[in-house]
């Protein structure tokens, strides 16, 4: 097993934009205001003539990036999920989606995690509003390396693309040496039949704790990591479902408009099976450590756990 | 470059197209058209360097129709310079047309900018402003706003950011025809002293009457010798300009004419056409 590294998503990202910037000379970054919190800055300090700070004014930031695609230029454009995807929806909707602009919107500080700000600050609906537009792909990465590798995606693809990253350090459990990122394809980190678990993010290694320790209880669960929920990923769903017979998802989002529905739009016209979707509930998050408000939303080993062994029990 | 008697000839020309595209459509905004149509005119004919030959040259000079409902006289202008044939207006607005009911630069020649949603466009120009910097070009990018558009937020944060990064290759154009949907714009949500809030934002500005290619030429020529800033050009104008019954109704600002209507609109038109081109 690698070394685990324990880094939050968005300080990956700020390092990888780095790395392909020194050959890349198209890549810009722009951000509003955060630069320190997205981690934008690792780009800043390296690349001070491609940053470029434009305040505390999102819907311009997407705007601008626009023109610089538009130009020839790979802008990111970096904020708080909550401000990039949010407030910014419909510049991205009609500035960067309809005319198929080549623009990266990063949203950081998505999901329950990240904590003591509250509810005005978890971003728990990027996801659904990104994977609504034509041709944006949306991507939503585990760990310190699959950041790396779908950062580099991301700049690589032409198009746009919505990059969600975490506040919070987690721990890597990918193995930079045999780590392979295709975009649009998910990665069955454990194999097993009697149910299928597909968790996207941050909860992926809790989902894959999970599993694990289900195994001396002689569940054998299947679990399929998706970082790509746009496109998302058919084939490992629908075989789940054939193999399977049930799925649980997992994510750290509300569970209307995410990744439950990205998997139920797939098994309810290729094969309809039950899908539990274990994500927050459809409802506001409120203020305290990231950890504790993980468990409190359900979204750690335990209660993962908990529900894989219901569902299989009940089968 | 065209003499002034020629640009009242391709401006009028220009109307006529809005009319025909609009009342095709049986839809579209033709007041603000009108009233924008002299400066576009201007920019295509006099100002911009564009090759309808090479209409992604990476070195042209940029137009981003910020107020995008405004495109009929813009896509008429594009025609008469020879983007796309004439007869595409006539199926403006129809399904499966190249010309769409906003500027979608996928699939019409001629556009550098997909727009509609307000306030959207001026920050696009700002990108492409800054890019020509980035990459030290020397081409230039003219963006034309509603005065209502002024009412949007992201038009004020696109003149912060062109004045904190000295984008001296922009120009705002703002069409102060003064009037938008729901009523006057000083009824609305007044804007005045629009020119004391772009100089307040760091902008260099002009005023002119947007009708007059004297005074249109003039403030062209000064935003390119403007150094370190950018430039605002404020035109006064009549919306619904060249069609008496449109000039000054609010009610002109999105309906097509009625077939009687269109007689009235297109024997007006021909008429201006006919005398200019006789003048020439």
């Amino acid at each position: 097993m690698a070394e685990v590294v324990c880094k939050p998503t968005r300080e990956s990202f700020g390092i990888a934009l780095c790395e392909m910037a020194k050959t890349n000379k198209d890549i810009v970054v722009l951000d509003a205001d955060l630069a320190a919190a997205t981690k934008t800055s690792i780009f800043q300090k390296e690349f001070p003539e491609r940053f470029f700070d434009c305040g505390i004014a999102e819907a311009n930031m997407v705007g601008t990036a626009a023109g610089l695609a538009a130009a020839g230029k790979i802008p990111v454009a970096a904020s708080f999920a909550m401000f990039s995807a949010g407030r910014a929806y419909e510049q991205i909707r009609n500035s960067v989606a309809y005319p198929e602009l080549n623009v990266k919107i990063a949203g950081s500080h998505a999901g329950i995690s990240t904590g003591e700000d509250g509810a005005t600050h978890q971003c728990l609906e990027d996801i659904a509003l990104m994977r609504t537009l034509p041709g944006m792909v949306v991507l939503n990465p585990a760990d310190h390396f699959e950041m790396m590798e779908a950062t580099k995606a991301a700049i690589n693809h032409v198009g746009p693309v919505y990059i969600r990253l975490g506040r919070l350090a987690i721990d890597s459990f990918n193995d930079p040496d045999t780590y392979k990122f295709e975009l649009g394809k998910g990665i069955t980190l454990h194999e097993g039949n009697d149910i299928a678990v597909i968790a996207s993010g941050l909860v992926v290694n809790e989902a894959r704790k999970a599993v694990n320790a289900l195994e001396s209880e002689g569940i054998n669960a299947r679990l399929i990591n998706i970082h790509t929920i746009k496109p998302i990923d058919r084939e490992i769903v629908i075989k789940a479902a054939k193999e399977c017979g049930q799925i649980i998802t997992v994510e750290e989002h509300n569970i209307i408009g995410g990744l439950a529905d990205a998997v139920c739009e797939v098994t309810s016209s290729e094969c309809p099976v039950k899908v539990t979707r274990v994500g927050v509930q459809d409802r506001f998050g409120y203020s305290g450590p990231a950890w504790e408000l993980l468990e409190k939303f359900g979204l750690t080993e335990n209660n993962i756990g908990k529900v894989i062994r219901e569902v299989v029990n009940n089968k | 470059m065209a003499d002034n008697a020629q640009l009242r000839l391709l401006a009028a020309k220009a109307r006529l197209g809005a009319i025909i595209g609009t009342y095709h459509a049986k839809s579209g905004h033709p007041g603000g058209s009108l009233s924008a149509a002299d400066v576009f005119t201007y920019l295509y004919f006099n100002e911009m360097n564009v090759n309808p030959e090479n209409p992604d040259d990476e070195n042209r000079d940029r137009f981003v129709l910020s107020k995008g409902h405004c495109c009929p006289s813009l896509y008429a202008v594009l025609a008469l310079k020879g983007f796309f044939d004439w007869d595409e207006l006539k199926v403006l607005r129809h399904v499966g047309a190249m010309l769409q009911g906003h500027p979608d630069m996928k699939n019409t020649p001629g556009i550098d900018m997909s727009t509609g949603s307000l306030g959207q466009g001026v920050s696009a120009a700002c990108g492409m402003a800054l890019a020509g910097k980035l990459d030290q070009k020397d081409y230039r990018v003219y963006t034309v706003l509603g005065d209502g558009e002024c009412e949007e937020g992201e038009v004020w944060e696109a003149a912060m950011f062109a004045a904190h990064h000295n984008l001296d290759n922009i120009v705002f154009i703002v069409d102060q025809n003064g009037l938008q949907i729901d009523g006057t714009v000083e009824e609305v949500a007044g804007l005045e002293p629009l020119d004391k809030k772009f100089e307040a934002f760091g902008f260099e500005v002009a005023k002119i009457d947007g009708h007059n290619f004297d005074e249109i030429a003039e403030a062209f020529n000064k935003a390119r010798e403007t150094k370190g800033v950018p430039f605002a050009i404020l035109m006064q104008t009549t919306k619904g300009k060249g069609v008496s019954f449109m000039e000054d109704q609010v009610g002109w600002h999105g309906k097509a004419c009625n077939d009687d209507e269109y007689k009235v609109a297109v024997k007006e038109l021909e008429d201006e056409i006919a005398r200019l081109e006789a003048e020439l």
